[in-house]
């Protein structure tokens, strides 16, 4: 009793607590939306058929989770060793991301248990969606068996692992295409709604715009959770690991700075080609430009700058200002600039939010859980001499 | 509809072929992606219908009408009670269509009533945004729906440009898309007409075919060129749509969604599908040519560095 007793105290952190505490309300949502319908838990409306659940879930959690491709192809295609280190981590990350997308989507969709609709019952291939449908779903497929190696080598499973690994260049390859494809489709899907979305935010350019930015969110996502896995994870990181952070956050720093400069220059020909300049000078316009100087043009600056003086501090933080103008970037797409026309308009409701939080904990639970116990953020002994 | 059914739906080559569809291949064949503009299968006698604003009493009937042919919920205000016009309102889940009243600067005292309901447009934003193919313009030209496939996206919802489809929030085991279907299985393929326009006691409704009814609109705007404006709504917004308007304001003054375009919705994302099988075909050969390059790179930094050449090993390990 004793033995069961120990690790059941160690277990109640303050940390886990509050967690499990979330979970179980977000839970409690979940159950009340499967049984009265979307409207017990959301603000759904006819005018606004999405809310927070898929911006949050789809629209931005999808581009954050652009980690694993864009490290898959750096170190695999690219040959770019030096990243090695922090490429299981990515395609950790990414895995779960898309996996979690997924999760949100059941639980947005009217009838969820017709998510393999698209795949198998009835098809409408002129459809941006079922673009996005299939890709998400190869993709997460692609993913899982990117990741396989790891859970194999902690499951000792050493065949199967060869196998899996034998596949690598190929998944990769695979990957690339998928994400380019499924990154930019998401923002094709804003494309079918020019009347409702306002005209700073729709462009031709949406698609490129989301493909670009998600290269920038992946990066930072890779720098951030490095940064956490350093200060809470260290236990189940190996030297190696922990020494390369430092260096990585940098060179990925001054990568992300590139993508960004890039996104930030799309995004004026954007503006120029629509010829929007005068809706600059109206609170949508400075809206839009808090998004593009303060959250792309600003992230930009201080990656470079701060790679450029070896400042990890400084690119870390300027990380997260990333994710956080991705987030923003989608959110306006989806959810704020989106039927800006509209009078008296909720954005969404707390349920909503709390669903979300709940969610992300568990996310955050199954990260630590696997980064605990499989070789991610170290190398497995056994296999270290390959 | 061929998809009534899901369980016959599902034939192994054309999932086969649906599969290639997703990856992007069909873009390549020219039989695929029917929704494009181009190929538009639009019967050239589709049925349609005319409302003349001028002649609208706002009485209602052809919202009561809906209501009962579509074995709708009753309405909480009665469909006598006139209160209803104080404010505007839109289409809803139990609602296929609703009169609104907006104020007629001309001739003030004689507000103009406004019919709104699906507008069963040509090339349907609606259609192409459904995934699973649950919206289709048929033949005969109603918009119709399958909540036999329908996963409930609602990516329909957000692209009409009328915003004219509702969701049932409420209904938590078979919520549906609702809109109205032009009567299409209860009364147009039995060669009725559909029930708004048998009760409306003006003949502000006018169905037929499309055909017929711009020259019947056109003819009434020529005949009457001061009781109309110059515009037959519908004719070309958004690629033309089945229901037509002819109007003695203009149109912006009456809450009609302006400055829409005549380009049809599915051609707004033509350019991003079209470019699909683009990267499937160059993203593998540049990729992979990238590969390539790098594995010989460090098989000759091996190579120099005085270690046995290993072809075998790649990267991965
Ligand atoms: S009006 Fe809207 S719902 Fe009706 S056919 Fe057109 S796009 Fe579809
Ligand atoms: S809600 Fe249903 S009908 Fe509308 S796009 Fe989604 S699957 Fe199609």
């Amino acid at each position: 009793m004793l033995q069961v007793g120990r690790p059941a105290r160690e277990w109640m952190t303050p940390f886990n607590v509050v967690a499990g505490l979330i979970v179980l309300v977000g839970l409690y949502f979940i159950v009340v939306r499967f049984s009265q319908g979307l409207a017990s838990i959301t603000d759904a409306s006819d005018d606004q058929p999405w809310g927070l659940l898929l911006s949050w879930g789809l629209f931005a959690g999808v581009p954050l989770s652009a980690s694993g491709f864009a490290l898959g192809t750096a170190v695999y295609l690219f040959g770019m060793k030096e990243y090695h280190p922090v490429v299981r981590n990515a395609i950790l990350i990414g895995f779960l991301g898309y996996f979690f997308a997924v999760v949100f989507l059941l639980i947005d969709l009217g009838r969820p248990w017709r998510i393999y609709y698209p795949m198998f019952v009835s098809f409408g291939p002129a459809s941006v969606m079922f673009l996005v449908a299939w890709h998400v779903a190869l993709y997460l497929s692609c993913q899982a068996l990117e990741f396989s190696p790891a859970a194999l080598e902690w499951l000792k499973l050493k065949i199967l692992r060869r196998w899996a690994l034998a596949l690598t260049i190929g998944l990769t390859i695979f990957g690339v295409i998928l994400s380019t494809l499924h990154q930019s489709a998401l923002g094709a899907m804003f494309l079918l709604a020019p009347g409702k979305l306002h005209p700073l935010w729709y462009t031709p350019y949406l698609p490129w715009l989301f493909f670009l930015s998600s290269i920038a969110g992946g990066l930072s996502m890779v720098i951030f959770v490095g940064m956490l896995t350093q200060r809470f994870l260290k236990r189940h990181a190996d030297a190696p690991y922990l020494a390369s952070l430092e260096p990585i956050s940098l060179g990925l720093g001054s990568a992300a700075s590139i993508t960004l400069f890039s996104y930030f220059a799309l995004k004026v020909i954007a503006l120029a080609h629509g010829d929007h300049w005068q809706l600059l000078s109206t609170p949508w316009g400075y809206w839009y430009l808090v998004e593009l100087l303060g959250f792309v043009l600003l992230p930009c600056f201080l990656f470079a700058y701060a790679s450029s003086r070896n400042n990890v501090t400084l690119v870390r933080f300027t990380a997260i200002w990333t994710i956080g103008g991705i987030i923003l970037n989608r959110f306006n797409v989806s959810l704020i600039a989106f039927n800006w026309s509209l009078p008296d308009r909720q954005l969404f409701h707390w349920k909503e939010l709390v669903i979300i939080l709940s969610v992300v904990t568990i996310q955050i639970l199954t990260y630590r859980w696997i980064a605990s116990r499989m070789p991610v953020l170290r190398e497995d002994q056994q296999y270290q001499s390959e | 509809m061929k998809t009534g059914n899901p369980r016959h739906a599902f034939h192994r080559r054309g999932f086969l072929k649906r599969a290639a569809a997703a990856l992007g291949s069909s873009f390549f064949s020219p039989h695929s992606g029917s929704v494009l503009a181009q190929d538009f299968p639009g019967r050239e006698d589709r049925l349609g219908m005319l409302v003349d604003l001028t002649r609208c009493i706002g009485c209602r009937r052809c919202e009561a009408a809906c209501n009962q042919t579509s074995s709708l919920p009753a309405p909480e205000i009665p469909f006598g009670d006139k209160s209803v016009f104080e404010e505007k309102r839109r289409t809803n889940a139990k609602t296929y269509t609703v009169v609104n009243r907006y104020p007629n600067p001309q001739r003030v005292g004689m507000p103009v009533y406004v019919k709104t309901q699906c507008m069963h447009c040509d090339e349907p934003a609606c259609v192409s945004a459904c995934l699973v193919g649950a919206l289709k313009k048929t033949p005969e030209g109603p918009v119709i729906y399958n909540a036999d496939v329908c996963i409930g996206c609602r990516y329909c919802i957000i692209s009409c440009p009328f915003y004219i489809p509702a969701y049932e929030y409420s209904n938590a085991f078979e919520p549906k898309v609702q809109k109205c279907f032009m009567c299409h299985d209860t009364r147009i393929l039995k060669g009725e007409v559909p029930a708004c326009a048998t009760e409306c006691p003006v003949e502000a409704l006018t169905f037929g075919k499309r055909r017929d009814l711009l020259v019947l609109a056109r003819s009434r705007i020529m005949e009457n060129p001061d009781r109309y404006v110059d515009h037959i709504y519908g004719e070309r917004e958004v690629g033309g749509t089945s229901w037509l308007y002819i109007s003695g304001v203009p149109f912006e003054q009456l809450g009609f969604p302006g400055n829409l375009g005549t380009t049809p919705y599915p051609m707004l994302t033509r350019e991003f599908l079209s470019f699909v099988p683009l990267v499937l075909v160059v993203w593998p050969a540049l990729l992979g040519g990238f590969y390539l390059m790098t594995k010989r790179r460090m098989q000759e930094d091996r190579a120099e560095s005085g270690e046995p050449k290993k072809p075998e090993q790649t990267l991965e390990a």
